[in-house]
């Protein structure tokens, strides 16, 4: 098993910040942390060659650094890829974890190690196996024994490595097709019994963590404000022209309503899957109010309603992609001048 | 940029962390009553639209259900 390990400049022995523009080069054989990694793996595996390459370069030259690691990967065609561990340093943890995804694209797994808040992590955790190590190089003498050992787990199982807590990595957020042996009714209540008798046991379905903002302040009066209207109803043009899907969306639609005072059964329907859609199809009003909204607007209630509207399908969206739709929309109404906003949901 | 959150499933509103929650009527027709005639159930609807307005001019420190 040949190993070709990733690492940056400074546990590459060239320096520290001031280093950090150090250009790829290719070594052979293992180089700092990779000489002990070496030592752990015996037999197994044996590190063969180590990029090093600095975490500035790597970052502000991606596709030209990713293109370089492309035909050096090519030259030496590893069995394996090692990178890091990176711990919390940011670029050092993204550029470890591109090199994941690149090595995955060339279909050669990639093991690295790196702490959970690395946003290396959130970013590649798909497509390389990361242990999960402290948050400072300190904890090198652990991380280098857990990489060690998921690595020899990996040749053990010829390639095929395990659930997360099994073999020791940080989860992939993948589905992943297995056989179990008892029925899901079964795990469910064995699960149960565990809890209730403060025993330990293993969630099949972890639930998200939702983060927390404070509150906003509050507009000094609405009389000059303008109003954004955001659903995850599915509320959009008749036809859903960008076929938002009906569950699990994938995107969210921005549409118009300048010069529309009222959401009809000819104009507008919803797309979501994962409600009664009857009532909304003849009247969307009743999720996306924007007919009492366009009567205060004239009456003076409030400054305007903005002249488009958000829309997604909140049903069985995942949680990322739900953050990733809400930071788009809330930069768009900010640009638009939006004071503040009503979201609904279904 | 203050927002309110129209939601029929206050739990949910509340575990994903909106702060300023109004409780809606029914899940697929948060802001509708299929048993109020049209002239009704408009104005039912301008009533929570102007409740969450006002909301939005409303000082909070947490999280409220209003």
């Amino acid at each position: 098993m040949r190993i070709l390990h990733y690492i940056n400049q400074f546990f590459g022995q060239k320096g520290g910040e001031e280093a950090a523009n150090y250009p790829i080069e290719l070594v052979e054989g293992p180089v700092g942390p990779g000489g002990a990694l070496n030592n752990m793996l015996g037999e197994t595996a044996e590190i063969t060659h180590t990029i090093i390459c600095g975490d500035s370069y790597f970052n502000e030259n991606e596709a030209v650094a990713v293109a370089g690691i492309a035909e050096i990967i090519e030259q030496v065609k590893p069995d394996l890829i090692v990178a890091g561990p990176a711990f919390n340093a940011g670029r050092y943890g993204v550029a470890c974890g591109r090199v994941g995804k690149l090595a995955s694209e060339m279909g050669i797994t990639c093991i690295s190690g790196m702490y959970p808040e690395n946003p290396g992590y959130d970013l590649y955790k798909q497509t390389a196996y990361m242990v999960e190590t402290k948050n400072s190089a300190a904890d090198m003498r652990k991380a280098l024994p857990n990489m060690a050992a998921l690595i020899k787990t990996f040749v053990e199982k010829g390639g095929k490595l395990g659930m997360p807590a099994e073999d020791g990595y940080m989860p992939r957020n993948l589905r992943v097709n297995m056989f179990a042996e008892k029925r899901g009714a079964a795990r469910a209540v064995d699960m149960l019994i565990a809890k209730l008798g403060g025993e330990e046991f293993t969630t099949e379905y972890p639930m998200p963590v939702f983060d927390r903002v404070e509150p906003f302040k509050a507009l000094a009066s609405l009389k000059d404000a303008k109003i954004g209207l955001v659903t995850s109803g599915g509320v959009v043009p008749k036809g859903n022209p960008d076929h938002i899907e009906s569950s699990s969306a994938q995107k969210y639609g921005e549409y118009s309503i300048e010069g529309i005072f009222d959401l009809t059964e000819e104009t507008h329907e919803t797309a979501h899957g994962g409600y009664d859609p009857v009532k909304c199809n003849e009247n969307s009003d009743v999720v996306l109010p924007v007919d009492v909204l366009r009567d205060l607007e004239k009456e003076g209630f409030i400054g305007s309603l903005h002249d488009k509207f958000y829309t997604t399908v909140g049903n069985g969206t995942s949680v990322s992609n739900s953050k990733k739709f809400g930071a788009e929309i809330a930069q768009k109404l900010l640009d638009a001048g939006v004071s503040a906003a009503i979201l609904t949901s279904t | 940029m203050p927002v309110v959150h129209i939601a029929t499933v206050v739990p949910i509103s509340q575990t994903v962390g909106a702060n300023r929650i109004v409780p809606a009527v029914a899940i697929p027709h948060p802001l509708g009553n299929p048993k109020m005639d049209k002239e009704e159930e408009k104005l039912m609807r301008r009533q929570m639209v102007e409740k969450a307005l006002n909301t939005l001019t409303t000082e909070i420190s947490e999280q409220t259900v209003f």
